[in-house]
């Protein structure tokens, strides 16, 4: 072969390769920024649907959907308050947006991470979230996740609970493997649950914004989800204390202590949320990569149902 | 032998760079526009687009170092063995290529995107000892260096296009990995169809003895070639790795996660335009200074990631200083181990010395890790500086002695 019939044999495979490429991307746009959506109406639960802010009907959450044009990787609401964590862009940082009752946009807070969790005080004064920092964890296997909380009254912003005093046993600690997430407000405005792991425990802190610090009250609570009676924390506990084995859903009664593991017994990864004083719902991943809300009965009881299809991210709407 | 003679030997200048050379730089160039494209989206794609948890990033991640060094040996040694360099390359490039096609397949599967980014490893494993034992085959000893330099010039020129050419696909999709995964398909199976065409084997003169296994022995029992391994080992060591950098820029500076493709990218770019002057460079004074002068480059970034400086003056003297290490390095330790190993073993010498300092580096990272998580971020640097100023008394006691 002559040098010049390798040079067109590669030009040729060039330009139809080329073609390949540029017809597939063509074809891959996405399909226009309409989706069907039914106004609902009465009692509600907001979750994202396809990564789209929507509601369904608390008595046909498997019914029509209201989808808005908000798109979230995580939200929660509560209080007329909705906190929206936006998706990051190629370009684009995330970023923390708290939206209205009509979700019109009040306030938005860059932020530096992969979405996590979100939470929203009953009130709807306090806003929480949680990022993972660390989505590029060469070789070594932590991660890391930054998690702060905004009042959204008086515009005072803690973008890392680090900051905060901490303590475990009562014994001050500054650990630098310290890493926060999963808040969840009392109806105080003040005091707060979060999880702080550091030297491979999970402790359940409690928290009290205004004096900025933070004590353990028990091991192996991750992500906890305070019931609207004040009373118990629905959370998700590494099994045999070791997330690799995944997690199981279960409550803590905070006076006793007493721990009740939820009839769920898949592993579920995920801030678990009270859509209701005895129901709690949580996001549980396909292996196709869909999430779908199932819902579990606080108490122990029952099974597992699915609540939502395709959705993630419940918060029932007052 | 004195290794001064190794290290300075007689040099034809550019014209000793042949047409081989330019052709391996081509398929090198558009293979890594085709693998870059991935590796900036691939982060983003698994964490946002399949909401995989970064722990599950991490073992994915784990999978994609840890595959590649066993196959660089079996891939050298094959080619030593069957003589036949060209085809062991075509087949890693053949691999990687259809492991972009199974990225589309995989969809969410984490079982299946392991093997499917293990079989792109494997493919980048089998090729890299063949190319570079072809390139030390077409040059004249004492022109290595700018061989290697323009091969990893051009090489450099692919990696430095890949995110951008990824960055613009998905603009133009309108955020579709697919098409990303598809363009790097038809990019990667061009580089094939460039090496098939232009790339030529370097068959050995006198048809010999089949290579044995039992050489690998008598290679690691010649005392330069040991010399050599244990200082691309020292390498591999003194490197914690792209990605802590990086990270630990974006974390001093708060950047956002967007910028870390473009971080890659500038990289790319010093190292790029270096590339070639270091390893012309290296073949006129030596290629032990060069590499040398590198590890002070390494040093000097490990120390300012929390040093005085700060702002995008921070980020643009390390990501320079970062690409001035690579470009004193990466080529010019291959011409410097070149000429020590017999041409009958050059693949499997050359894939002994690669996977000497992939496996040091795997370590030094999970080392550098476990030292961020102890004693923070700003130790674990100084650590790693101390590191590579005993990585550099090292390297020039080794390379610098007379035997």
């Amino acid at each position: 072969m002559t040098t010049r019939t390798r040079l067109l044999i590669t030009a040729l495979v060039a330009v139809l390769l080329g073609a390949v490429a540029v017809t597939y991307t063509a074809l891959s746009k996405p399909e226009p920024d309409e989706v069907a959506s039914t106004a609902v109406s009465g009692p509600r639960l907001m979750v994202l649907s396809n990564g789209r802010l929507s509601t369904v009907s608390r008595s046909d959450p498997d019914g029509p959907r209201e989808v808005t044009s908000q798109h979230c990787d995580r939200v929660y609401t509560a209080g007329g308050t909705t906190s929206c964590l936006r998706p990051v862009g190629a370009f684009k940082a995330g970023e923390l947006a708290v939206l209205d009752p009509h979700l019109r946009e009040v306030r938005t807070v860059p932020l530096t991470g992969f979405p996590n969790r979100t939470r929203v005080s009953a009130s709807g004064r306090m806003v929480a979230w949680t990022l993972f920092v660390d989505g590029h964890s060469y070789a070594a296997n932590g991660f890391s996740t930054s998690t702060g909380i905004l009042d959204a009254k008086t515009g005072a912003l803690v973008t890392s609970l680090e900051e905060f005093t901490s303590t475990v046993d009562d014994v001050a600690t500054t650990a630098v493997d310290r890493n926060f997430w999963g808040v969840t407000f009392t109806a105080d405005d003040n005091r707060f649950y979060a999880t702080m792991s550091t030297g491979g425990h999970r402790y359940l802190m409690e928290g009290d914004f205004a004096a900025r610090t933070l004590r353990s009250i028990a091991d192996n609570v991750e992500c906890p989800s305070l019931s609207p009676d004040g009373r118990s924390i629905a959370y998700k506990a590494a099994i045999n204390g070791d997330p690799q084995q995944g997690w199981r859903l279960s409550t803590l009664d905070i006076a006793t202590l007493a721990v009740t593991p939820l009839a769920e017994t898949r592993s579920v990864d995920d801030q678990p949320a009270w859509v209701d004083a005895r129901t709690i719902a949580y996001g549980i991943q396909r292996s196709d990569g869909v999430n779908d809300v199932w819902a579990v009965p606080a108490d122990g009881s029952g099974t597992p149902a699915l609540l939502v299809p395709e959705a993630n991210s419940p918060a029932p709407v007052e | 032998m004195y290794l001064s003679t190794i290290t300075r030997p007689k040099t034809a200048g550019w014209k000793g760079i042949g047409a081989n050379v330019f052709a391996l730089g081509a398929v090198s160039l558009v293979t890594d526009v085709s693998s870059e494209m991935v590796t900036a989206v691939l982060p983003l794609y698994l964490v946002v687009g399949l909401q995989l948890s970064p722990a599950a990033y991490g073992v994915i991640d784990g999978v994609y170092t840890g595959a590649t060094t066993l196959l660089r040996l079996v891939g050298g040694y094959l080619a030593d063995r069957t003589d036949r360099r060209k085809r062991v390359a075509g087949l890693g490039y053949a691999l990687s290529a259809v492991a972009k096609v199974g990225l589309l397949l995989a969809g969410g599967s984490t079982a299946a995107l392991g093997a499917v980014i293990t079989l792109d490893r494997a493919g980048k494993g089998l090729r890299t000892a063949p190319r570079d034992a072809l390139i030390t085959l077409s040059t004249p000893a004492g022109d290595l260096g700018r061989a290697f330099g323009v091969h990893r010039a051009m090489d450099g020129m692919g990696a430095f296009a890949g995110p951008l050419v990824a960055l613009a696909v998905l603009a133009l999709a309108g955020g579709s990995f697919d098409s990303v995964f598809m363009t790097s398909f038809c990019i990667a199976a061009l580089g094939v169809v460039i090496l098939v065409l232009f790339v030529r084997d370097h068959r050995s003169p006198v048809p010999s003895e089949p290579v044995r296994a039992k050489a690998i022995g008598g290679l690691w029992r010649d005392r330069g070639v040991r010399r050599v391994v244990l200082t691309a080992s020292l390498l591999g060591l003194a490197t914690i790795g792209d990605g802590f950098v990086y990270l630990l820029l974006q974390k001093r500076e708060g950047l956002s996660i967007g910028w870390f493709p473009l971080l890659a990218v500038g990289t790319s770019l010093v190292y790029l335009l270096l590339a070639a002057p270091l390893g012309a460079l290296a073949d006129r004074v030596g290629r032990l200074p060069v590499m040398l002068g590198g590890y002070v480059a390494l040093g000097a970034v490990y120390l300012l990631l929390f040093g005085p400086l700060g702002g995008w003056a921070l980020v643009v003297v390390v990501v320079a200083l970062y690409g001035v290490f690579y470009a004193a390095t990466d080529g010019v330790l291959m011409a410097l181990a070149g000429p020590l190993l017999p041409e009958r073993m050059r693949t499997t010498g050359i894939a002994l010395i690669q996977s000497g300092q992939a496996l040091a580096y795997l370590g030094s990272s999970v080392l550098f890790g476990l030292a961020w998580q102890f004693w923070g971020p700003e130790a674990a640097t100084r650590l790693a500086a101390a590191g590579v100023a005993l990585t550099l008394a090292a390297t020039a006691a080794l390379l610098g002695r007379r035997s």
